[in-house]
This record gives C-alpha cells, structure tokens and sequence, in this order.
C-alpha cells in the first residue's frame, strides 16, 4: 500500500499549471502580473485557483456575523479553511520552466553560443566523505553511523538503552573536487528612449518585453550580466529598477544611447569572451536624420563585427513619428545581426519575442 | 490492514510525556461521562501534517490533482505563517488523531481533550449513524480501484472523469441514509397496476348494486388508479434528490465509470455528516476542551498561552462565521437556560422581562441537556431550536450584505428574526442549491430534467453552465435545469456543446 504520494498529485497539479500558463502565455506575457514576482530562480505565477466547477449559488449571498460590528481580525483558525473563495494561488514555477514553456509556445530554438566565447571556470562541488576535515562540515549521520558500527563491533552498544558517542576516529566530513566546467556567458544590454513621447503604456510594454528576453537568454547561458541604458537627448547608465520606472521627458538623441553601449562593451565584456545582445526599445522618433545617420553607422561599423545579434523594437506611441525603424530597415536589408519588430500593443509583446529570439543566434 | 500498521508504526508513537498526559485526559474525559473511541495519537511534523491535511486526514487516497494544490495551498499558508494546523482527526473507529510535533506541551493537552471531544460527537451523534466507520479502509480501498483504472486507461482519462464525478458529487441526499423511502414496488404490485383499473366492487344483488358500490365512489377509486399510473409512467416517480445514485443506476457508462461515480458519491456520503453537524462538532469539542483545561488539567505556569491559543480559536473574523465560536457559545447557552430551569411551558408563557431575568428553578439539568443536544441534533435543528433572541443580543450577531454601490460588506440587520432565518437558510443543504431529477426520459428523448426547489438566491450561472456540461457528459444526452434568474422562471439547457436558456411564461 503506498501512502502519502504528495508528490505525484503536486506533479499532475503542476503540470496542469503549466498547461493553463501555456494555453494563457499571451495573456500573461500583456499582463505584468510576473513582474516583481521574480526570485533568484523561480517565478511566482499568480493564478486564479483551479477550481472544480458545482452547483452553488451567485456571489451575492452575504452572511451572518458575531462580534462587535467591526472585526479585530487577529488570531489564528486552528483549521484550514474549506469555504470556496474566489482567491488566488500563488504557484512557483522554476525560470527553466518557464523558459521551457515560453520556447515551445514561441517555437524558439535553442541559442548557440558562439565557439570561441565559451571560457571554462572551476567550480567546487561536495562530492564525497573523508575523515578529516573543518567541523562545520561534520555530516552527523555518516557519523553516528560509523561510532554505531563501532559500538556494536567493540559490544558496548545496548539497543534498550541506545546512546552513541562518537569518538574522534568515528568523525566523516563532507569533501569536495573542483569541477572545470566551460562556460558560456553572455552580455544584455537594454537600451530603451525615455524621452517624452514615451507614455506610460510604451514604458509597460518594454519593461514587459525586457522580462521575458531576459528569462529565455538566462536559461540560455549560465552567466548573463544585464546593462541598463535610457536615453533622451543625453543617455546614461542606470540600474534595473530606475531602468523600469524612470519618466524622463526632452528630446531624442538615439546615437547617444548607442555610444555609450559601445563604451561599456569596450570597457567591460571583450567580444572574443561575451556573446552580446543589445537590445534597444524606441518609439523610432529621432531628433534629426543627422543623428540617425550616425546611428545607423555605430550599428554598423562597430556594433555588428562584435555582437551576436543588435535588437531594435519599436513601440507604436501617439507622437512619434515612426521613422528610425523605417531607416534602419533600409540600411540592414539582409544583414543577420540586426533584427528589427514592431510592437504595436501588449498582445504584440509575444510577436515581437518571437521576432527578436527566433533566429537563434 | 498490513500497510495501514506499517504506516501507524512508521509514526513516531506518542512520547512517554504525552502518553502520560493522553491517559489522564481519557481519565477525565470519561469523569465528564464522554463516550469515544479508542483514539490513536500520531506525530507529524509540519508537512506530513500539511500531506494528510490535503487528503481529508486519509493516509491514503486515490490520485488526484486536488490533493497537490490542497498541500501547495497549505504549505504556502504555512510558510508565509498565515495558517496552522492545529489539530485533524479522522471518524474511524478506532480514531486517528495528528499531533504537530513541535507544538508546546499545552497546545498538544489542548488538542487531545478537542479531539476527545471530537470523538465523542462521532461515536454519539445520531446523523453518524450510518457512517462506515472502517473508512480508512474504505478509502484505501478505493485507491487501489482507482489506480487498476489509470493503469488500464491512462491517468489523463481517469483523471479527468474524476473531475467530472466531483464537479455533481454535491448533488447528494444526506438525508436518503437515515430514512427508508419506500420507492421500489414489487413486480406483482407494478402488473396490477398497469392491468388492472383498480375498482373494488362488492358482491350485491343487482337491484342493491346502486347503494352497495355507489358509482361516485367507484369513479375515484378509478381516478386514484389512473393517477398511480400517470405516477408510473413517470420517470422517476418521485423527484430524486440523490442524482449520483440516479446516474449510477440509470446513465448508459462503461463499469469503470460508473464505478468511479459510486467512489465518489460513497466519499461524498462519507464527508456530508461532517458538512452537516460542523457548528455542533466544533462546539462540543471546544466546550470539552475548555471544560477540561481550565477545571482539570492546566498548570498555572501555561494558562497565559493556553488562554492566548484558545483566544485565537474563538476568535472571530470579517466575513466568516467562526463555527467554534458560535457552537460553543451555544452550548453554554443551554446549559445555563436548563441550569436555571429556563425551558418549559411556565417559562415560555411568562412575559415579564424582570422575572425572566432572575429565573432560576435550581433544576441543574444543563449537563444532561448538553448530552441530550450532542445526540439528536445537527447544525439546522441546533441552530433553529436553541438560537433564542437574548442570544442573539447577547452575542451582537448580524446579518451583512454586500453594498452594490462600494462592493464592501455592509452590516444589514441585527433583528433576530433575520439572523436567525439567514443563519438557517446557509446551513440548510449544506448551504447549497436543492436539485432534484423529475424527469430522466424527457419528451421520450431519454433527456434529463432537473429542478431547482428556489429559494431566493440566484446559482451562479458560470458553473452551472460547466456543470451541466459535466452532466451531458456523464448522462449522454441533453440536459434541462429549472430554476428562476432575477426573478425569472427558467429553462436552461445544455446538450453536451451548447448552453441555451428560455424564459417560462407565467401560465397563470
């Protein structure tokens, strides 16, 4: 008889999980309900509870109460409740999971590193037991096992009364061997215009785009370092969280942005160790075409010999005029390295990822 | 039972201090005259608590999905430090009882002395008359039947019959198991019917004919026959409350499947007690625990968190009804009215308040009374019989309604009448629509008909709709639901794709 097989039932619960995330990718990649929901390596995935369907009357039944009118609310039930609400079950699911479900529903293939960039690194790892070693890597178990085989060898081990003292050639300690691993990494840059034709809603749609490139690429590689640019007339370098929340508002000088990617690509990640994606979100909106010229140089004198591939998304606005994508079209007909995707709206997002990572550079 | 001990055994058995305290609370509560089962501690730690939680308390149980997120939802709660189990027992004879090993020593005392009280209510309560109280089995049992079928036809297939079964597994009669309805005829019985036109007529001379057998008299034992058979052309007979029998014995489905529709509907059978007696449950326990923690069994270096964990039982909470708190006040409701000799025809009939105030006859009887109450009742009749008005003003019970304009819960009457009435109403059929088969061959297309006894709420249509598509799947043809909508009489139909309705017109 087995009993107790939670784990199965979690795994089939899970899997419905991923089947509901599947079926609604579209509708949570427009959502930004995983923002801000990331930990190191898990998602929460915040779902409304899948419920068995019953018979039972409308929402609108109200109840009966005891107490003082307003309840203190404190304290704890000693039961988990079991009336059926309408609230939401937060499920963890691994990034690798998610990247899973993403590169299926996206058909995205897996990215090749490119050959020369892989770097090897050593790692340590637990790997076995010895009989020396710092306390603090003590393993209890191995220990007590061994003083027990001790005592019942040496006939000082009573089983009605079982006390075991490990003596000092009874100890095992954890070791480990370090591991060489190649390794490839890879370095995001997010370039995004935050100038003051840039709404709200362009702003949502980029910092949503930006979450889910990066959890596909960080599957990809085992080290991704992420650069965050905005730019108006002047560009600077910012962390994540200003990178989302910034509202600047002047002109547009889009050369800016790329110089300074340039800079830190110089400084920083040497092209012959770092696969490089610059990604950069704009509403195409230019100050002038002098400055589009000169852009349209940087991507392809200096950004296109090193990088993997150079990303360009365009977000529909109200006031831009649209032209840089229109230009960089003309210039990078049939050329890998630059990809270009219009993102007219939320529901664009999914598209537009498809567009960017589809190519599997 | 070889596995079930294993697992017993595999349990950490209670430790000598807890063993201690379990036997001196048997000792008292058998001094209060509590009557239960052999009661079996187990110790968990947290997750294996959280496991068995999931599973309704049974070691073990057919797969499901539900149980994982059950257990994910719980161990969340748990994490985040939003909930605890206290305490689960299960209605078996002998009871299972969990203890959360990291409890303090009081918490473990109070949590014994509860599921005595618990145990007690099972062994006692008249509407667990007829539960299989070999459940544990049962179940086990029905796990291995339910993973002979995955291994036959697949886990999806299984599963997702499962999810139909359970989606109607509330379409239940709990109250078919206590009374005999006398349904089944004979097939003698169903011929006479059928050949016969039911006239008794008595032997007479001709000329006496007329006055021995009147023809008025024998025209309605002719009418009474033609409705026995109007009676019997219908299917079923009598409106059918219990549709999983209904289905069982009726829907054309393969064995497995049906025999996966009698699991669940025997889980359901299981639990609906359960659903039914929850305020008079946990107030019996609580009352017990109560009783014998402060009288008997607390040192004073606990009470401070004893009273401190007790506070959080009874406390009660925005939009919930807190069934510890309401039973137990109840209770001791009882006992003081029949302590004093409020009860009976001279104190019913007696209007002056400052009288009835000081009333004490020194009869003494609440204890009995309680004993009395724990066996007969469950929560409606509890509830409609002793939630007298001065308890409802003492408690500052009140009904609240939710403000259409702010979509907040508003407070709308504290008038006993009211409370009282709604109080009853969402404890009556475990607070869920009352439907019943009237017709399973529908206009000789072999459709079902189901309706719905209205009684002032709306069912959610969104899961009726899923229901009824559930429905069309087990019974394999269309489906037709009665029931009226913002005041409406209405038809609604589902025929295994499309969810139609009509609008009755009023015939009247």
């Amino acid at each position: 008889m087995s009993t107790l097989n939670i784990e199965n039932d979690l795994g089939r619960f899970r899997d419905i999980v991923k089947g509901r995330l599947r079926k609604d990718l579209k509708r949570y990649m427009g959502s930004g309900e995983l923002l801000g929901k990331q930990g190191d390596d898990v998602v929460s995935i915040p779902l409304p509870q899948i419920r068995i369907p019953r018979l039972r009357y409308g929402e609108n039944k109200g109840g009966v109460g005891q107490g003082e009118g307003e309840g203190e609310g404190a304290g704890q039930g000693p039961k988990a409740g079991d009336a059926a609400g309408q609230h939401v079950l937060e499920v963890d699911i691994t990034l690798d999971e998610l990247a899973e479900i993403l590169a299926d529903e996206l058909e995205l293939p897996r990215i090749e590193p490119k050959g020369q960039k892989n770097i090897t690194t050593s790692r340590d790892k637990y790997t076995g037991i010895a009989m020396q070693g710092p306390e603090s890597l003590r393993h209890t178990k191995r220990t007590f096992r061994a003083a027990l085989k001790r005592q019942i060898a040496a006939g000082s081990y009573n089983p009605k009364k079982p006390v075991l003292v490990p003596m000092k050639e009874d100890k095992r300690y954890r070791s480990w061997k370090a591991k060489t691993e190649p390794q490839s990494a890879a370095v995001v840059l997010y370039m995004m215009d935050v100038s003051g034709s840039m709404g709200r809603e362009q702003k949502e749609i980029v910092r949503l785009e930006c979450f889910w490139i990066d959890t596909w690429l960080r599957t990809q590689f085992d080290n991704v370092a992420t650069r965050f640019i905005i730019h108006d007339a002047v560009a600077r370098e910012v962390d994540r969280d200003t990178f989302f929340r910034t509202r600047e508002s002047g002109g547009t000088l889009i050369s800016s942005a790329y110089n300074l990617c340039m800079k830190i690509i110089d400084e920083d990640y040497p092209a012959d160790e770092w696969n490089i994606y610059p990604f950069h979100f704009s509403d195409g909106d230019n100050w002038s075409a002098s400055d589009t010229r000169s852009c349209l140089d940087l991507v392809e004198k200096r950004m296109k010999p090193i990088v993997n591939q150079f990303s360009y998304g365009q977000v529909e606005s109200e006031y831009g005029s649209g032209q840089f994508i229109k230009d960089l079209a003309e210039r990078f007909t049939e050329t890998e390295e630059v990809v270009l995707s219009r993102i007219p709206d939320r529901d664009g997002i999914m598209d537009s990822i498809k567009q960017f990572l589809g190519k599997g550079n | 039972m070889s596995g079930l001990d294993t697992w017993v055994r595999a349990h950490r058995r209670l430790p000598q201090e807890l063993e201690d305290a379990r036997q001196m609370i048997v000792e008292i509560a058998r001094g209060y005259g509590l009557d239960f089962y052999e009661t079996v501690f187990l110790m968990c730690d947290y997750d294996e608590i959280n496991m068995l939680a999931s599973y309704g308390g049974f070691p073990t149980r057919y797969p499901h999905w539900r149980f994982g997120m059950e257990y994910l939802e719980m161990s969340k709660g748990y994490e985040y430090g939003l909930q605890k189990i206290y305490e689960m027992v299960i209605n078996t004879d002998p009871s299972f009882a969990y203890l959360l090993d990291n409890n303090m020593m009081v918490d473990q005392k109070l949590v014994m002395a509860h599921v005595y009280g618990h145990v007690d209510f099972f062994k006692n309560n008249a509407w667990f008359a007829a539960t299989n109280r070999k459940m544990l089995d049962q179940m086990a049992n029905h796990a291995t039947r339910v993973r002979r079928y995955i291994d036959r036809h697949g886990m999806t297939e299984v599963e997702q019959w499962i999810d139909i079964c359970l989606s109607i597994d509330n379409l239940i009669d709990p109250h078919s198991v206590h009374i005999k309805r006398s349904r089944s005829r004979s097939a003698a019985e169903v011929e006479a019917i059928e050949l016969e036109d039911g006239v008794n007529k008595l032997p007479a001379k001709k000329y006496m004919d007329r006055y021995i057998n009147p023809p008025e008299v024998l025209e309605q034992q002719r009418q009474a026959r033609q409705v026995e058979r109007q009676k019997l052309a219908k299917f079923p007979e009598e409106p059918e409350r219990d549709i999983l029998s209904f289905l069982i014995e009726y829907a054309r489905l393969p064995v497995w499947k049906t025999d996966l529709l009698t699991i669940i509907r025997d889980e359901a059978y299981y639990f609906a007690p359960q659903a039914q007696t929850k305020i008079m449950n946990e107030g019996w326990a609580t009352y017990w625990h109560t009783r014998m923690m402060t009288h008997d069994i607390l040192s004073t270096s606990e009470l401070i968190d004893y009273a401190d964990h007790h506070s959080g039982t009874v406390a009660t909470r925005p939009g919930q009804l807190n069934p510890y708190k309401l039973g137990v006040e109840l209770y001791r409701h009882i006992e003081r009215r029949w302590d004093r000799g409020q009860f009976g025809k001279a104190w019913l009939d007696c209007d002056d308040h400052s009288r009835k105030r000081h009333w004490d006859t020194g009869a003494m009887l609440g204890r009995k009374k309680l004993f009395e109450v724990r066996q007969v009742h469950n929560d409606v009749t509890f509830v409609d019989e002793f939630l007298t008005e001065d308890f409802v003003r003492e408690q500052g019970m009140f009904t609240y309604e939710v403000d259409k304009a702010t979509g907040e819960y508003i407070v709308d009457s504290t008038e006993f009448f009211e409370v009282k009435q709604k109080l009853l109403f969402m404890l009556s059929n475990r607070g869920q629509p009352r439907v019943a088969v009237v017709e399973g061959n529908h206009q000789n297309r072999g459709e079902l008909v189901l309706q719905h006894s209205y009684e002032g709420l709306d069912i959610q249509l969104d899961w009726a709709q899923e229901v009824m598509g559930n429905l069309a799947k087990v019974w394999g043809r269309p489906i037709h639901l009665e029931t009226r909508l913002e005041g409406k009489l209405i038809v609604l139909h589902h025929d295994g794709t499309d969810f139609t309705r009509d609008v009755i017109k009023k015939e009247d």
